[in-house]
């Protein structure tokens, strides 16, 4: 089980205090479409996801980005329980979406450049391997009722 | 995986905006690899890893400078990195899988750095380059 030093765990939820979920929650998703183009599996009712700035410019991108990080938030509120709080979306992204769990790691990855892109030289190493370790501890979480 | 001719663009201009700071950024590439994946210091038990230190310096201008060389050949980087190739897979045998850690731990550094110019078309170019240059750095393995 992952476990969150004090100072990581203030180092994620400050960062977390200032992320616009909404928007990067969208941006999130959009790059994980755009980088890794076979992630589109999963969104063939989504539209248009012919180009990069149709992927960043489609409302169904966007809204289902803001509500992964949603769920990122509950996370955030949760670092001592990642396993529990993520245990019916594990069962769904097994059971019902079927989505292989190296696309949470790619996503997670994902997330983290958007976070450097947004916060500059104030995601620092130290602040960066904080949210390592949660978007690791996510998908382990996400993947924990595979089977 | 290959690169287009648009990806080969897009690789050159942030590359000309990297090399103005090259070193620091190779530094803290190397430094972000550490803090996320400690395991990684396992190569470097002869280096003081410590931020600021002179090895972590020369080391981190190393592998930029190298970046630099594939960008300038990006059309034969098996051949501009053929040595390095070779000292990777004899000498150094660093498992592949940190590769893919180096390689994000670079992209995270050029999106903090340049978050303007680092577009989702950029990071998708710059994603495969990394993949190509690891590629190659693996190639003589086995």
């Amino acid at each position: 089980m992952v476990h969150f030093t004090a100072e990581e765990k203030s180092s994620i939820t400050s960062t977390w205090g200032k992320v616009n979920v909404e928007e990067t929650g969208g941006e999130a998703l959009g790059r994980l479409l755009v980088v890794y183009p076979w992630t589109q599996r999963f969104f063939d009712s989504f539209g248009n996801l012919s180009s990069a700035s149709a992927i960043l410019g489609n409302p169904k991108v966007k809204a289902h980005g803001k509500k992964v990080l949603t769920s990122l938030g509950d996370a955030v509120k949760n670092l001592d329980n990642l396993k529990g709080t993520f245990s019916k979306l594990s069962e769904l992204h097994c059971d019902k979406l079927h989505v292989d769990p190296e696309n949470f790691r790619l996503l997670g990855n994902v997330l983290i450049v958007v976070l450097a892109i947004h916060f500059g030289k104030e995601f620092t190493p130290e602040i960066q391997a904080a949210w390592q370790k949660l978007v690791a501890g996510v998908a382990t979480a996400l993947a924990h009722k595979y089977h | 995986m290959s690169l287009t001719k648009s990806d080969k663009a897009l690789i050159a201009t942030l590359w000309s905006k990297i090399a103005t700071q090259a070193d620091s950024i190779g530094t803290e590439a190397l430094e972000r690899l550490f803090a996320s994946y400690p395991q990684t210091k396992t190569y470097f038990p002869h280096f003081d890893l410590h931020s600021g230190s002179a090895q972590l310096r020369g080391h981190g201008s190393k592998v930029v400078s190298a970046i630099g060389d594939a960008v300038k050949n990006i059309d034969n980087i098996e051949k501009a990195l053929s040595k390095l190739s070779e000292l990777h897979a004899y000498i150094l045998r660093v498992d592949p899988v940190n590769f893919k850690l180096l390689s994000h731990s670079f992209l995270v550094t050029i999106a903090a750095h340049f978050p303007a110019d680092f577009t989702a078309e950029a990071h998708a170019a710059w994603d495969k380059f990394l993949s190509i240059v690891s590629s190659v750095l693996t190639e003589k393995y086995r």
